[in-house]
């Protein structure tokens, strides 16, 4: 039962964090069609920048959500009004920009990662936080991966909620299952577009903010991310905001299931034989239209 | 030889282009005879390890449309056949047993996920890599307790020239493949997908085949290129930049023709090496800021996919289309 607990806990803990990566990468795959490859290193850019503003000047990890997410905001806005929506209306069709944006994509991956592991070096970042454990049914967890939690699972609500309710949310949903017809009704579907990227980042900031509370992490480890995102997306089923939820918190438990009875090494490849199953047996995913 | 000699005639079409490739092969071939610099052939059998790789990606990729990101794959897996073999086979029997296993891994991969369509075969081909990567250190770490492998050197002019008759079988073997009825089923796969399987194409056949074609000469290649390494472990076998580059260099020079891969890898493989070895130290607002080579690396590939999106030789195809139907324009009007 304690180990049950231990796992479930833990595995909720981890997943929180992966819906809340996910999440991004799913809308803006979801809406503008852009297989995100450089989506890891706007998490990174996030964590170290809480990071350099918890180290230097003492500042809540939680303030440095109000400079992290608009810093990424406007780049993720920029680089969509500037490259993606070029490419857009260069291809074809939609295959081919798809096709083109991963590896636009995978530039600015290169550019990003590069830009910041010489500048700020690859040594591994943390920042004590919240060092003290919770007692849960007789398990002790660290007070700051349930905080996390919190946080995180509020993201979630706020950011459903916006999709579900508020009138922007609807048009982006509008703009997801048919942009050409969303655009005839009155849809400003390039400014849609431009802004989805840019909530996506804003969601991979959050996301970056939150792990750098929890756990290590280094200039390097964006694409790690970028793949864990990949996968849950994949998971949950293409574009779907509320897969990428589910899918991240399966993904979190199954990990630390793994990671707890077998090697953490065997947590990826673990990930991929989901997901090799997965696209075997319902390729469009769990909530996969 | 009789034979050869029509399989060559076929493959190359008109006396040009056979005089040609004959010519460039020849001039490759005496390099290392003429050259006293060590570095050259070297050099110059990179750049035939990416032409291959590129070749062979737009093979399939550029041909069905299915952007396959797993030459890395196949790239690492052909390094580690070497690193296990290489002591106690030859390079030659070595690459032909890295060839056939790469073509054997891509059949598997094929038949698993050729039947999905699109961005998820990206995403499958994607984390294949990064899921032998992690493989291979788990691997390392548990089984065989050791950190990476050294690999039986071999000298500069070995190389080159098992480099060079890959290459030379591999763009004979594009060429025929290209006018084949095997190459037209995939390009017509390439165009509509649904169509071609009411044409009787036996799409997932064709496609199998082809991807599992176009592993092959890269895993010969890894096998080469490891014994220039030394010494290899996961991430440099399976690193994703053997992914991305081959593709940006097919895109670069152009997918319509044969030679526009070969043409983008070369041009790419001397700018890496250019920004590999100059100073990367560049001042802004007064602060220095270090820029890598992959910074300038991925912002031409930004612009390469943003400005030419047919590649080089399909800019300068349309480029001349322009001229000529001015030039015929001219006399009309006056």
């Amino acid at each position: 039962m304690n180990t049950f607990l231990l796992i479930l806990i833990n595995g909720c803990i981890q997943g929180s964090a992966y819906a809340l990566m996910a999440m991004g990468m799913s809308t803006q795959y979801g809406v503008v069609r852009i297989l995100n490859i450089s989506h890891g290193e706007f998490i990174v850019i996030a964590a170290v920048t809480t990071y350099m503003l918890q180290s230097r000047t003492g500042l809540h990890p939680l303030a440095a959500l109000a400079i992290a997410c608009p810093i990424v905001f406007i780049i993720s806005y920029l680089l969509h009004i500037t490259i993606y929506r070029r490419a857009g209306r260069m291809s074809p069709n939609m295959g081919v920009f798809e096709g083109n944006a991963i590896l636009i994509s995978f530039g600015i991956y290169l550019i990003v990662q590069s830009l910041i592991q010489t500048n700020i070096g690859s040594a591994p970042m943390r920042y004590p936080f919240m060092m003290t454990s919770v007692n849960i049914g007789g398990v002790g967890f660290a007070a700051a991966g349930l905080f996390v939690m919190l946080i995180a699972i509020i993201i979630c609500v706020i950011y459903t909620f916006f999709l579900s309710s508020t009138r922007l949310g609807k048009s982006i949903r509008a703009a997801a299952q048919d942009s050409q017809a969303a655009s005839l009704h009155g849809v400003k579907i390039n400014r849609i577009m431009a802004l989805c990227f840019a909530i996506g980042g804003v969601l991979a900031a959050c996301a970056g903010v939150l792990m750098s509370m929890k756990d290590q992490f280094s200039s390097t480890s964006g694409l790690g991310y970028t793949t864990i995102a990949i996968i849950i997306v994949v998971l949950g089923g293409l574009g779907s905001v509320k897969g990428a939820i589910l899918g991240g918190f399966i993904l979190g438990v199954v990990g630390y299931a793994v990671s707890h009875f077998i090697d953490s090494v065997f947590m990826i490849s673990a990930f991929y034989l989901i997901i090799l199953l997965l696209l075997i047996i319902r390729p469009k995913g769990l909530l996969g239209r | 030889m009789n034979l050869i000699k029509k399989t060559f005639w076929d493959a190359t079409g008109s006396k040009v282009q056979s005089g040609c490739i004959i010519a460039a092969a020849l001039a490759l071939a005496f390099v290392p005879k003429v050259s006293s610099d060590v570095y050259t052939p070297l050099f110059l059998s990179w750049i035939m390890a990416y032409c291959i790789m590129s070749l062979s990606w737009s093979f399939f990729s550029g041909k069905a449309g299915y952007v396959s990101l797993a030459t890395a794959s196949f790239y690492g897996v052909g390094m580690y056949l070497q690193a296990i073999l290489g002591r106690e086979l030859p390079l030659w029997t070595n690459m032909i047993l890295a060839a056939a296993f790469a073509f054997c891994v891509g059949i598997v991969i094929g038949i698993v996920t050729l039947r999905l369509r699109g961005i998820y075969f990206t995403i499958f081909t994607f984390g294949l890599t990064l899921f032998l990567n992690k493989f291979f250190h788990w691997y390392e770490g548990t089984v065989t307790r050791t950190k990476g492998r050294m690999v039986k050197p071999y000298d500069n002019i070995t190389v080159f020239y098992s480099l060079l008759v890959l290459f030379a079988i591999t763009v004979i073997a594009m060429l025929l493949l290209n006018k084949s009825k095997f190459g037209l089923s995939l390009k017509c796969i390439g165009q509509n997908e649904d169509s071609a399987q009411h044409l009787g194409v036996s799409t997932t056949k064709s496609k199998v085949l082809a991807f599992a074609l176009s592993a092959a000469p890269v895993g010969a290649v890894g096998a080469i290129m490891c014994t220039k390494a030394g010494y290899i472990d996961p991430d440099t076998a399976f690193g994703l930049n053997y992914s991305f580059f081959p593709v940006l260099m097919a895109i670069f020079g152009g997918m319509a023709s044969t030679y526009g891969p070969i043409v983008g890898s070369v041009i790419f493989f001397v700018l890496q090496d250019y920004l590999l070895r100059k100073p990367d130290e560049i001042m802004i607002f007064g602060r220095q800021i270090v820029v890598g080579d992959m910074i300038i690396f991925g912002a031409v590939m930004v612009i390469v996919i943003l400005a030419m999106p047919k590649g080089l030789f399909g800019t300068i195809e349309t480029l001349i289309a322009k001229r000529r139907k001015r030039a015929q324009e001219v006399p009309e009007d006056a």
